[in-house]
C-alpha cells in the first residue's frame, strides 16, 4: 500500500537577529491511508514546527514532504488542520462558522452545504446552529470546530494539541468524541501532543521527539488487542499501562 | 423572584446613594448659576465682562427670533459632520492600507507619531492660506485635528488580533485579504465605535479653531467676533452652546457603541 503522506529528511531551523536556532532535525516517518498517528515530545521541542510544515504554512530547509506524491501546497484543501482552541468566531453563528472556510474558498455550493447540515444533525449541533459559540459547552465548541474542518473533506487532519485547553474531566470525553468521529469517517490524522495517555488512547503509532532540535527517538505501534477500540476504551486495556511506561522512558532518556 | 431582606437593603442603599449622586449634580449647577446670576446682580463682578446667566438666556432668546443663531449653529454642526464623516472613511482606509502593507506602515510611522503629536491648530492658518477661507478649509481643519490619532489608534487595534485567528484563516485556505474581511474588521467593530466617540469631540474642536480664523458664520465665528467687539455674551452663549453639541453628539455615538455591544 502506498503512503498518504511521506516525510523524507526533513530539517529546519529557526533565524533571529541573535542567531539560529535549529528546530527539526532530519525528521522522517510515512502515514499510511485511514492511520492515526501521534507525536508525542516534550514541550517546544517543534512539534508545532512539524505541522506546520506539513500543512505548508512553513518550507523545509532540507528535505520534502509528499502528499500522494507530490510535494504538499500551502493553503492545501487536501489537508485540514485543527488548532490549539477552536477559535469559534464569537460574532458569527455556530453555523455560520461551520461555513467559514467554505466561505473563504468560494465554495458554498448547495451539495457543500447540505454535507455541511448532514454533519451538523450527525454530531447534535443541529440544534445550536443559530445559537452563538459562547452558549456552547467546550466540548461541543470543538465538535463545532471539527465540522468546520471536515466540511471541507480534507484527506488528511493535522491536530495540534486540540484538547489542551480543555479541563481534565471534559478533555477525556472530548478527545473520545473527536477520536471516535475521526475513526466514523475514516479520516487519516496527525495528533501533536504532550499528553502521553492521550496519544496512546488515540493513535496507530506513536512518534516520539526529542527535544530540540527535535530528531525522531522512536516510532511505537500501539496495539491494545481490543476490538472496536475508542479512546476511553483504550485507557482500560491492559497493555495501556506498559506503552505508557515505555513512552515515559522513552521520553525522559538523555533529558 | 423572592429577594431576602438584605438584598433588599442592598439594593436600596444602591438606589439611596445614585440619587445622592444625582441631587448633588443638580445642585452644583443651580448653585453655580444662582451665584453667577446674584455676583452679577449686585455688581460683585462686572456684568460687562462675565455677563450673567440671565442675559445669556435673553441674547439666546432674541438670536432665537431673529434666527441668526440657527444658522450658525446650523454651519458649525454640519461642518463638524462633514469632517467627522471624512475621517472615519480616510481613518478606516488609511489603517488598513497601513495592515495590507506592513512595511509602508514601519515606513511611515515615525511621521505618524509626529503629525499626532503636532498642536493641529498650527497647521489652521497654513490651511486658510493654502485652501482659502471657505468652508472646504474648515472641513479640512476639523479633519486635521482627529484623523492622526485615529489612524494609530485603529492601525494599532487592527494589528492586536489575535494571531491564532489569523492562523485558522490560514489552516481554512484564506489570503490576507479573508483575514482582513472575516477576522480582523469584524473584531474591530467595537474599536472603530470607541474611536468614533472620541473623535466626533476632536472634529468640532478643530472646525471651531478654523471658523477661528476663516469663517463668516459658525458657533467659532460667534466666539471671536463677540470678544473682539466685547459682546462676552455672545462668547458665553457660543461656550454653553458647544458644550450642549459636543455632549449630544458623544451621547449618539455612546448610545450606538452600547446598543451594539448589548446586541453582540
Amino acid at each position: 500500500m502506498n503512503s498518504l503522506l511521506e516525510v523524507r529528511d526533513v530539517s529546519l531551523s529557526y533565524h533571529t537577529p541573535s542567531g539560529e536556532t535549529s528546530a527539526l532535525s532530519h525528521i522522517s516517518f510515512s502515514l499510511m491511508p485511514g492511520e492515526f498517528l501521534a507525536i508525542a515530545g516534550p514541550s517546544g521541542c517543534g512539534k508545532s514546527t512539524l505541522l506546520n510544515l506539513i500543512c505548508g504554512f512553513l518550507e523545509a530547509e532540507q528535505g520534502t514532504i509528499l502528499m500522494n506524491g507530490k510535494p504538499v501546497q500551502p493553503r492545501s484543501s487536501k489537508i485540514g488542520y485543527m488548532l490549539q482552541k477552536d477559535q469559534l468566531l464569537e460574532w458569527r453563528s455556530v453555523w455560520k462558522n461551520i461555513l467559514l472556510g467554505l466561505e473563504i474558498r468560494r465554495e458554498l455550493t448547495p451539495e457543500k452545504i447540505g454535507f455541511a447540515r448532514e454533519l451538523l444533525t450527525a454530531y447534535g449541533l443541529d440544534k445550536f446552529r443559530n445559537a452563538r459559540p459562547s452558549q456552547l459547552s467546550g466540548g461541543m465548541r470543538q465538535r463545532a470546530a471539527l465540522i468546520r474542518t471536515l466540511v471541507l473533506k480534507p484527506d488528511l487532519l493535522l491536530l495540534d494539541e486540540p484538547f489542551s485547553a480543555l479541563d481534565y474531566q471534559t478533555r477525556l470525553n472530548v478527545s473520545d468524541d473527536i477520536g471516535q468521529i475521526l475513526r466514523k469517517e475514516h479520516k487519516p490524522a496527525i495528533l501533536v501532543t504532550h499528553d502521553i495517555a492521550e496519544a496512546i488512547s488515540m493513535a496507530d503509532r506513536v512518534i516520539i521527539l526529542s527535544s530540540r532540535p527535535a530528531t525522531i527517538k522512536n516510532i511505537i505501534p500501539i496495539d491494545l488487542g481490543i476490538e472496536n477500540r475508542t479512546p476511553l476504551s483504550s485507557r482500560n486495556a491492559p497493555a495501556f499501562k506498559s506503552y505508557f511506561n515505555l513512552i515515559w522512558k522513552e521520553l525522559n532518556q538523555n533529558d | 423572584m423572592t429577594e431576602s431582606a438584605a438584598q433588599k437593603k442592598y439594593l436600596q442603599k444602591q438606589k439611596r446613594e445614585r440619587r445622592l449622586i444625582f441631587a448633588a449634580r443638580i445642585l452644583l449647577f443651580v448653585g453655580f448659576l444662582a451665584l453667577w446670576e446674584c455676583s452679577a446682580q449686585t455688581g460683585l463682578i462686572d456684568s460687562f465682562i462675565f455677563s450673567s446667566p440671565s442675559r445669556i438666556w435673553q441674547t439666546f432668546l432674541k438670536m432665537c427670533m431673529d434666527q441668526s443663531l440657527f444658522t450658525h449653529i446650523g454651519v458649525t454642526l454640519k461642518e463638524t459632520l462633514l469632517s467627522f464623516f471624512f475621517v472615519v472613511i480616510a481613518g478606516i482606509g488609511t489603517a488598513v492600507l497601513l495592515w495590507l502593507c506592513p512595511r509602508l506602515s514601519r515606513v511611515l510611522e515615525p511621521y505618524l507619531v509626529i503629525l499626532n503629536s503636532l498642536p493641529k491648530s498650527a497647521l489652521a492658518p497654513l490651511l486658510i492660506v493654502w485652501l482659502g477661507a471657505n468652508e472646504r478649509t474648515i472641513i479640512v481643519a476639523g479633519m486635521s485635528v482627529a484623523l492622526f490619532g485615529s489612524v494609530i489608534n485603529l492601525y494599532t487595534g487592527f494589528r492586536e488580533t489575535d494571531p491564532e485567528k489569523s492562523r485558522l484563516i490560514q489552516a481554512l485556505g484564506g489570503t490576507r485579504k479573508d483575514e482582513l474581511l472575516k477576522i480582523v474588521l469584524p473584531s474591530s467593530i467595537p474599536l472603530v465605535l470607541s474611536v468614533m466617540k472620541v473623535n466626533i469631540g476632536l472634529c468640532l474642536v478643530g472646525v471651531v479653531i478654523g471658523e477661528f480664523i476663516g469663517a463668516r458664520q459658525g458657533l467659532g465665528y460667534l466666539i471671536i467676533y463677540g470678544s473682539q467687539t466685547f459682546k462676552l455674551t455672545w462668547v458665553l452663549m457660543s461656550i454653553v452652546i458647544l458644550c450642549i453639541i459636543a455632549m449630544v453628539l458623544y451621547g449618539i455615538l455612546g448610545f450606538a457603541e452600547k446598543w451594539y455591544l448589548k446586541r453582540k
